[in-house]
């Protein structure tokens, strides 16, 4: 009689429901086929008469080709930041801070165009970078123009004073966002930027350079180089610059921080990760499962906090390691431009060549390596979803960063256990519990090295809250109130 | 750390498999999960499957004081027939009326696939004695219903008498005899979805073939997130004991829109074993016209007068 006995019988296959494609049209970007260099609010032809192309990650087609800012060009845009830093530091705050929210009303305008432009050029899915990465760039130039005029009231009886030129270079995983992060608090505080966005994702950081003409910041007040390590070299070794903000790997940080020994600079240094999610037998299993998926496949994984050690309570692993791959299987690798993809295409044929290396000496060592049957498409650069369980915590694939969709899977069988497994890295930029009980995660956080942690969440970013690392992730905070105090002196 | 339920008694389950441990939801990551599922774009083809299987999960319903033998009649015809302008629309899968009303349901359907379903158990409240209730299920089975959907009783559960809801179930599934129970939970009323977590395992142990939301009469009614809470439930009990346990939100569905994002929510939790109407039932009265229409609009490109679908 009824429809279905309560039977424990094998499921019928019924075929699939294939999703069919929905794209997002690329017709809202018009890209130029060359761009030049963005010194004193122009754009102009570097002297170094050396372009790159940069290309698509998903279909490795060539999408324009952008300069090669040499050490003339840096000195030119660097001259041109310090020329206007003294009439826009002594602008009123408030006009300031109008500019500041000018940014983030062109931004939210022309989000989609912007978010289209980051999956195009970074490989990202466009539920992401409309998502997350559009609002929040927005979001971070709309809370620093509230500070410009309130510096008085961050920083009572200190009196708070702008640098000068602010030399900033960023990386590629978030390359607008990561951009405002660094422009929005150098600009509320008073000061001048000189930005190199990465050499794999210049473009939107170049159609910036339109934004800031549409709200009319002052010419000099933000310029643009793109170029490879070697212009981010020159604008670091420039004699005009007052501070260095580097977001990136350990290894150019380490290097810049030589490189500015016995210079009186400050630097803050944003770098690499190795973060654990730490799981306890009580949390919210669904929901902790789906915060695993954000804190390693979000971004292909491209991310410094990402939560790449999964530290599991060693009673619920087979359970959770189980729940883990099945979800996994429902991820949707593919177009970055299909509004259904959850994992897009790696930034780089360099950074899946490093995932790859790092992948074999995992399945070398002794790993269980687990990736869920996926189509990856013929062209561009790709990498499944991937985890490994029976990870040691000597294994390389626990210790290195790998910067991809790769998520190592380790155990713990106390709370002290779980601390120090996760405190026992070089790294110490976030972590994640996963627990009902609240008091445990307040222990946990007093006791775990990194500059974030979250609880019963992963991946959540806010303006208002600082952001950065400890040990060989960095130093200094981006991001609220402490965001400031890098971008100022104190008389 | 982890609990098991705690019941009284016949907590075994057939086969003796084991109940997971009632574990917790967390709320924000819940809500953002299936607000993420909700922003599947679907489109074309994938979008003409969801619209004719949505129909074909349809459990048309009148819950109305108001309904008479008249109405039961139109809306049991429009059931078998959705679109009378275009005969490959399918059936619905079911009419849902009140005990009442079963006979006339029963009369109209016969010789079609639609099956009837019927509310009892002191529906809506559920606030009566357990004698009321099975006399109520007596009624409605003796009538030609197919379906039973019981509600729990509330009052008990929130006051901690778990073991008397369970009960309940236990007594009202035996009532049903073939009929096939529905359970609903009213989870507009639970507060938390822990809670709603916990009512779905004991209305499971006590023998619900479904699980369902809301009667459609308290607000919030059937949301995404309460959906996606007691789909992960079916979840483990089937990795558990590996029973097939069918889900029905009910109460507030009333675009094809929101059809496509519960099916999405469906397809990505249990997958496409459970995209049938055996074991997805949608509780809705006016859902029905707008997914003719939206499907009407994928099959020729246009948007036609909602004056074209007739009303019941």
């Amino acid at each position: 009689m009824g429809a279905v006995e309560r039977s424990r019988e094998a499921l019928p296959a019924r075929g699939a429901w294939e999703y069919a494609s929905s794209i997002e049209g690329r017709d809202i970007v018009s890209l130029e086929e060359r761009y030049g260099l963005f010194i004193g609010g122009r754009q102009v032809t570097p002297r170094s008469r050396s372009w790159f192309t940069t290309f698509s990650p998903s279909t490795e087609e060539p999408l324009a080709e952008v300069a090669q800012a040499g050490a003339k060009d840096v000195a030119l845009a660097v001259d041109a930041a310090r020329e206007a830093f003294v009439p826009w530091s002594a602008w009123r705050p408030a006009e300031r801070a109008k500019v500041l929210f000018r940014i983030a009303r062109i931004l939210q305008e022309r989000a989609r165009e912007l978010a289209v432009a980051e999956s195009l050029d970074g490989g990202k899915p466009i539920k992401e970078s409309r998502d997350v990465d559009l609002p929040l760039a927005a979001a971070h130039f709309f809370y620093y123009a509230g500070w410009a005029d309130k510096l008085e009231y961050a920083f009572p009886g200190r009196r708070p004073r702008p640098l000068g030129v602010a030399a900033q270079i960023v990386p590629w995983n978030f390359p607008l966002l990561m951009l405002a992060w660094k422009i929005a608090p150098a600009l509320a505080c008073g000061n001048t930027v000189v930005l190199k966005p990465a050499e794999t994702t210049p473009l939107t950081a170049l159609l910036f350079a339109d934004v800031c003409r549409q709200a009319e910041v002052p010419p000099g007040v933000v310029n643009i180089l793109t170029g490879d390590g070697s212009t981010g070299a020159h604008l670091v070794r420039n004699e005009g610059i007052a501070k260095v903000a580097f977001t990136g790997s350990t290894e150019v940080g380490k290097a810049i921080q030589r490189e500015l020994a016995g210079r009186d600079i400050p630097l803050t240094l944003e770098l690499g990760g190795k973060a654990a999610n730490i799981v306890f037998d009580d949390s919210a299993l669904d929901q902790a499962v789906e915060g695993i998926v954000n804190g390693i496949y979000f971004n292909q994984g491209h991310v410094c906090c990402a939560g790449s050690r999964l530290l599991v309570q060693e009673s619920i692993h087979d359970q959770l390691v189980r729940k883990l791959k099945r979800r996994m299987a429902t991820l949707r690798v593919g177009d970055p431009l299909d509004k259904n993809t959850d994992v897009g295409a790696i930034n780089s044929k360099a950074q899946l060549d490093r995932i790859t290396e790092l992948v074999q000496s995992g399945t070398e060592e002794g790993a269980e390596i687990y990736q869920p049957p996926c189509r990856l498409p013929e062209k561009g650069w790709w990498f499944a979803p991937t985890v490994f369980t029976n990870v040691a915590q000597s294994h390389r694939i626990a210790q290195e960063e790998i910067f991809g969709p790769v998520l190592s899977v380790l155990t713990f069988r106390t709370p002290d256990e779980a601390v120090e497994k996760a405190n026992n890295t070089m790294y110490g930029l976030s972590a994640g519990v996963w627990t009902e009980k609240g008091s445990r995660i307040l222990w946990m956080a007093d006791r775990l090295r990194a500059g974030v942690v979250w609880g019963n969440t992963f991946n959540r970013f806010d303006p208002a809250s600082p952001f950065g690392g400890y040990k060989e992730s960095g130093f200094g905070r981006e991001g609220g109130r402490h965001g400031l105090e890098a971008y100022l002196r104190f008389e | 750390m982890s609990q098991t339920l705690a019941l009284p008694r016949a907590l075994e389950l057939p086969g003796g498999g084991r109940l997971p441990r009632v574990g917790a939801v967390d709320a924000v990551a819940l809500e953002a999960r299936a607000a993420e599922l909700a922003k599947r774009s679907i489109k074309r083809e994938s979008k003409i499957f969801g619209l004719e299987l949505a129909i074909r999960m349809m459990d048309l319903t009148t819950l109305e004081g108001a309904d008479t033998p008249g109405k039961v009649r139109a809306l049991s015809v429009k059931a078998m027939q959705p679109d009378p302008a275009d005969p490959s629309v399918p059936a619905v899968a079911a009419v849902c009326v009140y005990p009442s009303q079963v006979a006339v349901a029963r009369r109209t359907l016969r010789g079609s696939a639609v099956k009837v379903a019927s509310v009892a158990t002191a529906f809506p409240s559920g606030q009566a004695s357990l004698d009321v209730k099975l006399a109520d299920v007596r009624a409605a089975v003796e009538a030609g219903a197919d379906e039973i959907d019981m509600v729990i009783d509330r009052g008990a559960f929130l006051s901690g008498r778990i073991g008397q809801v369970f009960e309940e179930v236990v007594a009202v599934k035996e009532a049903c005899g073939d009929a096939h129970l529905k359970v609903i939970l009213e989870t507009g009323e639970l507060g938390t979805y822990d809670a709603v977590r916990k009512a779905s395992l004991v209305a499971i142990a006590g023998g619900a073939d479904f699980i369902k939301t809301s009667t459609g009469k308290v607000t919030p009614a059937a949301t995404l997130p309460v959906t996606l809470c007691m789909l992960e439930v079916i979840r483990d009990v089937h990795d558990e004991t590996g029973l097939v346990i069918g889900m029905k939100p009910a109460g507030g569905i009333r675009t094809a829109k929101q059809a496509i994002q519960y099916l999405c929510v469906l397809h990505e939790t249990l997958g496409i074993e459970w995209m049938t109407p055996d074991l997805f039932r949608f509780g809705a009265s006016s859902l029905l016209n707008d997914v003719l229409l939206q499907l009407r609009k994928q099959r020729t490109g246009i948007y036609r007068s909602p004056d074209e679908f007739t009303l019941d």
